[in-house]
């Protein structure tokens, strides 16, 4: 009787060792059919990883010091490139995309010769490293309209949004990263920041398409001084923004520059005195 | 009927108990907040970047990190029970408004509860970026021209935010998010009064952005009022 009930108490402890916890759930990531696993993506992490954003995954690695951007930290669960509106989780396939295309004019590198499965696996072992992930969902992702036609009236409304907007406070007139509050930006760890220059032609941060475009500035760049404009700007306004940013990419000859040359029209140049409303 | 008559009289004593011990009003907490040593002083906010807010002052506007009034006092500093009162996550239905005006936040430091609404205005001609760099509640960063509606937030943890525009650089405020309704932030007589406390033992914190945070044990015993005052050592830079 006695070894019954003690032999019952053993089962049950040992039964207790092998269940999966709910918990479990923040440890895995999905893309797709892709399925990410924590406990594989910890060793693919300490190997390409560790040495940039850290063994506790807060960006205080050993190459830290001596890079510029600093590398993310993940405890913090800000994420400049999501899908999601400012403040919330990115999604996974945002997580995927960002470690797959690297950051431009940064340390971190496009690590597409990964394969799909081991960089879902770092995905889902990232999570681990902030509670946030426990509590939170992530946000839900935006719509992106479909774009429409590039035409001049698109261009010249999108030049008169970036006149309203003041995007070239920080971007500059001729978006060249030189505007009046350009020099003193700072990200939120207090590290000097530029804004991005149009004419250079890198690709932006998070894609270089113009969906990545229109992604950008509704979401913002969390982290940064990048703001969401998600409540200030109408979708069409958006796709006109989009299409009359192309424009500032001097080394880019794109369709939307060559439609601004081949119809002659001269944009007004923008104006930087904001003298009281517009 | 003996036995009615005492239960009556028995309920009616407690219902007058807890009226009493109920009552509106409970202990009070006041001081007066102070510093020692010469505090840094304050510097003209060079607005040019900006002229439609520089041409709102007639003398160029002070930094406000450290402000001080006469008698040695302190003001901005947040006083508030940081234990021995029940933690109160439902916060009131008013919201609280932080305004952006003249490239300037009113009030510098705002205090208000966990998922108590705050609503930021701009009241200014020309565009600001609001972006509370929290670190343990979502840091969140929006773009409001002039002339689109007030921006509705919450927070779901206490923090205290420190809250930027990265547009103009000398605007620097604060959002103190605690999990109380027992909080007040010192005047420019650097005093605070803290109202209706039931009885009890508690821990007051004060805050201070530059100055740093301090506490303090107060015990109340009825509908009395306390003092708790509070010196802070003052930095010259």
């Amino acid at each position: 009787m006695k070894s019954k009930l003690s032999n019952a108490f053993l089962a049950i402890l040992l039964f207790g060792c092998f269940v999966d916890f709910p918990t479990v759930q923040a440890q895995e990531a999905q893309v797709g059919k892709l399925t990410g696993r924590a406990e594989q993506g910890k060793p693919l992490y300490r190997r390409y990883c560790i040495g940039c954003h850290g063994p506790r995954g807060d960006g205080t690695g050993e190459n830290a010091p001596y890079i510029d951007p600093k590398p993310r930290n993940f405890t913090q669960a800000t994420f400049k490139c999501r899908s999601t509106p400012t403040g919330t989780l990115p999604t996974d396939e945002d997580l995927y995309n960002s470690v797959g295309r690297g950051f431009d004019n940064s340390n971190m590198p496009s690590w597409a010769p990964l394969t799909d499965q081991e960089r879902i696996n770092l995905v889902a072992f990232i999570k681990t490293f902030s509670p946030r992930w426990k509590t939170d969902k992530a946000g839900t992702p935006i719509n992106i309209p479909n774009e429409p036609p590039v035409t001049v009236q698109s261009i010249q409304h999108g030049h008169d949004l970036f006149q309203k907007l003041e995007c070239w406070k920080c971007h500059g007139p001729e978006g060249r990263g030189d505007g009046p509050s350009a020099a003193t930006l700072t990200d939120s760890n207090d590290q000097p920041i530029r804004p991005y220059n149009f004419a250079e032609g890198s690709r932006f941060k998070c894609g270089g398409t113009n969906q990545d475009i229109y992604r950008i500035f509704i979401t913002g760049v969390d982290g940064t001084p990048m703001p969401s404009f998600a409540d200030v700007i109408q979708p069409n306004d958006a796709w006109d923004l989009v299409h009359f940013l192309r424009t500032l990419q001097v080394n880019r000859e794109g369709p939307e520059r060559a439609l601004l040359k081949s119809s002659g029209t001269k944009l007004q140049p923008i104006q930087t005195s904001s003298g009281g409303g517009r | 009927m003996q036995l009615l008559k005492s239960c009556t009289a028995t309920v009616t004593a407690l219902t007058l108990a807890a009226i009493v011990t109920a009552a509106p009003g409970g202990g009070t907490v006041t001081g007066k907040i102070t510093y020692t040593g010469t505090p840094a002083k304050p510097k003209p906010i060079d607005m040019a970047k900006e002229p439609s807010c520089a041409k709102q002052y007639t003398t160029p506007p002070m930094t406000e990190n450290v402000v001080t009034g006469p008698g040695n006092t302190l003001e901005y500093v947040v006083v508030y029970i940081s234990a021995g009162a029940p933690d109160e996550s439902s916060a009131p239905s008013t919201a609280v408004t932080f305004d952006q005006k003249g490239c300037h936040y009113t009030p510098h430091v705002l205090a208000f509860q966990v998922n108590q609404e705050l609503k930021v205005t701009n009241s200014d001609q020309t565009s600001h970026n609001i972006h509370p760099l929290a670190k343990v509640n979502h840091e969140w960063n929006k773009s409001q021209p002039p002339g689109t509606p007030p921006i509705s937030e919450k927070y779901d943890k206490p923090e205290f935010i420190s809250v930027k525009c990265n547009i103009h650089p000398w605007m620097h405020g604060w959002f103190a998010v605690v999990k109380t309704s027992h909080y007040a932030v010192s005047d420019g007589s650097g005093e605070f009064k803290l109202p209706n406390l039931p009885p009890g033992k508690y821990t007051l914190t004060a805050w201070h952005e530059s100055y740093g945070t301090q506490t303090q044990e107060v015990t109340i015993d009825g509908n009395e009022t306390k003092s708790a005052n509070f010196v802070f050592t003052a930095k010259p830079y």
